[in-house]
């Protein structure tokens, strides 16, 4: 009973608290890194160097005034910034943080479950988070957020297919589709699939901050764009829950991106004894240190490089990250079967 | 079999990239710019009508306020006019001191446009890291006339105070951290691929079409035209100065951008040449105590940071106060080019070419 | 036991998500209904133990084939208004014309179906792998190439389709 009751609901909670409060933070961090990238020092004011300005953001954006425009549909506006958020919290439940260790005398795995087509969950999730964008446009009941978001959800889905093809050369390496067991290839193979698979990380990265709609790929919410965003008729909590949905997606795509590529939990070159020195580090040190490196590189692609427009960014997708994508499906196919 | 109307979109005047109160009614086909119309005006103050009004001497701080990203630039045109209708010789001191402050502002004013040319592109850093050049340079202008962004700081027949001591030394140190950071801007821009893509063959406009439309500046030589006054007419101390005048070929955005960043570099060449060759002599000319001059009318352009800025002034001859005052803007004559270089282009590109012609509304509505 | 709770609840929602769809005046809920509707379906599969298709049912119907559906409907629900009948007995007569020869349909299958003897299904042992997305693919890929091969040419098909109806200029 507690082991199949207790102890998920434990996890689910921790987990689930642990995300929420890391995604706030996210807004903190990011403000943090941008504006040191920039030779200034980002918020200060609130808390010693800042660390309480997300409380300050939290209280502001939650005593905001409702506003809900006139012939919006009121049951699709609501629910759109919500649609938007779950899919990134119940990827949470299939992500590996560690292997089973020893706490409180009894063997707890350091993940919520491991179903065996965890990686397929992963991806079928994330593709129903793309209704958030479409029904915030249409429930805006404008022209230009309408539009907008029909642009944000078709570079989505064009991305999704370049992701998903780096997922299945991953998945051919690794021969299944639990994530566990992919981290457990990794170590068995004594290699992180970053090097044996270069293309698809860069690939899987690229693809990544398409998806999240990231810069260089944020036009569709850019300042400078001519229509306001999807986003536009939202104000107050409902606005604060789209961006804090995108830094969500953000810290999913960087633990999935550790997971597959980078090993997990696992420490660098855990096969190699003279090393196991490491081993003090927990597991799930490693797990974080290697996804905050993802979240970094995240928040230092948007203060560097300049924004690519629309038809570009398509066509960098489908021109481009597919093609190479699917050569690097056959290649990898051919390789495994010369290899086994 | 499908009916495409156009669509009217107003990219009203309060818009984060215009550049000031701009508005522009884009007709679009779908993503596609079939016209732009400008509408411009929101930020006239009636400067020209206002100088009918004022002495010569205190249309000075008028001027100030149009180009008022590169205000000593205007400051100077207005008095060389005065001066050459007067006939007054500026000292040498003063000239060289004039250029020093043209240059020290041509390189401001493309700070100002490198970050929010950058900006509206996407690469928010370089909005940083420029204007932290530029508060140097309004430093040192602070410690020359007292004022950061509207200067005051030229007079009929020279400038009204010399130079604070040291000064010049300060703007020797300036001259050698501008260098490095300029490599840092083009670091970051110059053969970044997504830099590239959004600027590459955005806006060509071939020379001929830019010398029918009146462009100046930057974007008449981006596309090969040799014109810049400082050569071909020149004015304060430039005759002296050794420099060179970055023209580019293709006359699209990119050789727009990368005219502008070699003028940062020519830019500090003329201030090394002109501060270490500074003369020692008196800093304002023969100057009346009233000036009043004689009946006629005179033109004289000078090269501002945006291109030919020119001023035409009619004198009576019998009251203290101007019968016209005229100003050529560059912005206004550039931003006349907007319309064919919209033309065919996406809605996003619209925001990066209005930043490639470097347009200041205070210039353009006066 | 709790199984049966959950098959029956699942089934509820199914069929009352269902009657939503074709019974909301507006089109984009009834296709919202539909996302739903296709999402207890994947439940529905999770509790049958295919839980790739489940995984599949999401990603290619729920995450796929129904955001294509709400592009078309949203795009052409800014343009017009929908018009009204002229008839409106004509309609009702007409669905319940089209309802009867559904059902005779069905009921013509579902007894056909049962006076055959019951295929039998491939038995896991009989494949080389085990688990449900390798069993899958294993048939995918020996028994049923051929409808497999048909399918993607289809799908190659519609896309150069959709490009040819799409495209200004070819």
């Amino acid at each position: 009973m507690i082991d199949t009751l207790v102890i998920p609901l434990l996890k689910i909670v921790i987990v689930l608290n642990a995300t929420l409060v890391a995604v706030t933070y996210m807004v903190l961090l990011e403000r943090k890194v941008i504006a040191w990238a920039q030779s200034r020092l980002g918020p200060m004011r609130v808390g010693p160097y800042g660390i309480l300005q997300p409380v300050a953001d939290a209280i502001k954006l939650m005593i905001k005034e409702d506003i809900t425009p006139v012939r919006a549909d009121k049951w699709v506006f609501t629910a759109a910034p919500i649609i938007s958020m779950v899919p990134a919290l119940i990827v949470y439940a299939v992500i590996p943080f560690g292997p089973e260790v020893r706490l409180f005398g009894r063997q707890v795995t350091l993940y919520i479950t491991d179903i065996n087509v965890g990686l397929l969950f992963i991806v079928s999730v994330a593709s129903v988070g793309v209704y958030g964008i479409i029904l915030a446009g249409y429930a805006s009941n404008s022209k230009y957020p309408l539009l907008a978001s029909l642009r944000a959800s078709a570079q989505l889905i064009s991305y999704e297919v370049a992701v998903t093809l780096t997922l299945v050369s991953v998945i051919m390496m690794a021969g299944s589709l639990s994530m566990v067991s992919i981290v457990r290839a990794q170590e068995s193979q004594r290699m992180w699939y970053a090097f044996a698979q270069p293309l698809a990380f860069a690939i899987f990265f690229i693809g990544g901050l398409a998806e999240t709609n990231r810069a260089p790929f944020d036009m569709p919410e850019a300042e400078q764009e001519l229509t306001g965003g999807f986003h536009t008729e939202y104000s107050g909590m409902r606005f604060a829950l789209f961006f804090l949905a995108e830094y969500a997606n953000m810290i999913v795509v960087s633990s999935v991106a550790t997971t597959l590529f980078l090993g997990g939990w696992l420490r660098p070159f855990p096969n190699v004894a003279f090393l196991s020195f490491l081993d003090f580090v927990p597991s799930w040190t490693w797990f974080l240190l290697k996804s905050f490196f993802f979240l970094y590189v995240f928040i230092w692609i948007r203060a560097t490089l300049p924004r690519y427009r629309y038809d570009q960014l398509m066509r960098l997708g489908w021109k481009v990250l597919i093609p190479l994508a699917i050569a690097n499906l056959v290649v990898t196919g051919i390789v495994k079967v010369m290899l086994l | 079999m499908f009916d495409t109307n156009e669509l009217v979109l107003n990219m009203g005047p309060q818009h984060p990239s215009t550049h000031g109160v701009l508005r522009v009614i884009l007709r679009l086909d779908g993503e596609k710019v079939v016209d732009a119309d400008v509408v411009i005006g929101y930020l006239h103050r009636g400067i020209e009508k206002l100088s009918e009004n004022r002495n010569w001497t205190q249309i000075i701080l008028l001027t100030d306020r149009m180009d008022y990203v590169a205000a000593a630039t205007n400051n100077v045109g207005y008095c060389e006019t005065v001066e050459k209708l007067m006939s007054i010789e500026v000292p040498r001191r003063a000239k060289y001191v004039r250029t020093i402050l043209c240059e020290l502002q041509r390189i401001a004013s493309h700070c100002l446009w490198v970050g929010t040319h950058a900006m509206d592109i996407g690469a928010m850093t370089v909005f940083l890291y420029a204007f932290r050049e530029r508060e140097l340079i309004l430093d040192l202008f602070e410690e020359f006339c007292g004022a950061r962004l509207t200067y005051n700081s030229m007079r009929i027949g020279g400038l009204p105070l010399d130079i604070p001591p040291g000064w010049d030394k300060k703007v020797l140190e300036f001259c050698a951290i501008m260098d490095a950071k300029i490599d840092e801007y083009e670091e970051l821009l110059t053969h970044n691929r997504i830099w590239l893509e959004r600027t590459k063959g955005i806006g060509v406009i071939s020379g001929p079409a830019a010398v029918a439309l009146g462009l100046s500046g930057p974007p008449l030589r981006g596309s090969g035209v040799p014109r810049d006054v400082r050569k071909d007419e020149p004015y304060a101390a430039y005759d002296e100065m050794q420099f060179d005048v970055p023209v580019g070929t293709a006359g699209d955005t990119y050789d727009r951008y990368l005219v502008r960043m070699e003028e940062f570099r020519q830019s500090l060449r003329i201030v090394r040449q002109a501060t270490e060759g500074l003369p020692e002599g008196p800093i304002v000319g023969k100057v009346p105590r009233l000036i009043k001059p004689p009946a006629g009318e005179t033109y004289h352009a000078i090269e501002s940071p945006k291109g030919e800025l020119g001023y035409f002034i009619v004198s009576d001859g019998k009251s203290t106060n101007p019968y016209r005052f005229r100003v050529r803007p560059p912005s206004f004559c550039n931003l006349q080019g907007l319309r064919t270089l919209c033309k065919g282009h996406l809605v996003a590109d619209v925001v990066a070419l209005i930043g490639s012609l470097d347009v200041v509304l205070g210039e353009v509505d006066r | 036991m709790a199984q049966a709770i959950a098959f029956y609840f699942i089934a509820a929602c199914i069929l009352g998500f269902a009657v939503l769809v074709v019974s909301t005046k507006d089109t984009v809920h009834s296709v919202l209904f539909l996302v739903l509707d296709f999402l207890f379906v994947a439940a529905l599969y999770v509790l049958l133990g295919a839980e790739f298709l489940a995984a599949i049912q999401i990603l290619v119907y729920a995450g796929g084939i129904v955001v294509l559906y709400l592009f078309v409907v949203m795009l052409v629900n800014l343009k017009r208004p929908p018009e009204a009948h002229s008839d409106p007995h004509r309609r009702t007569m007409l669905g319940f014309l089209l309802a009867g020869a559904v059902l005779v349909e069905v009921g013509a299958i579902a007894i056909y179906g049962f006076s055959q003897p019951a295929m039998v299904p491939v038995p896991g042992a009989a494949m080389p792998v085990t688990g449900n997305t390798a069993q899958i693919g294993w048939l995918l890929y020996t028994s049923y190439l051929i409808p497999f091969e048909i399918a993607s040419m289809l799908l190659l098909v519609a896309m150069i389709g959709a490009i040819v109806l799409a495209k200004r200029e070819l």
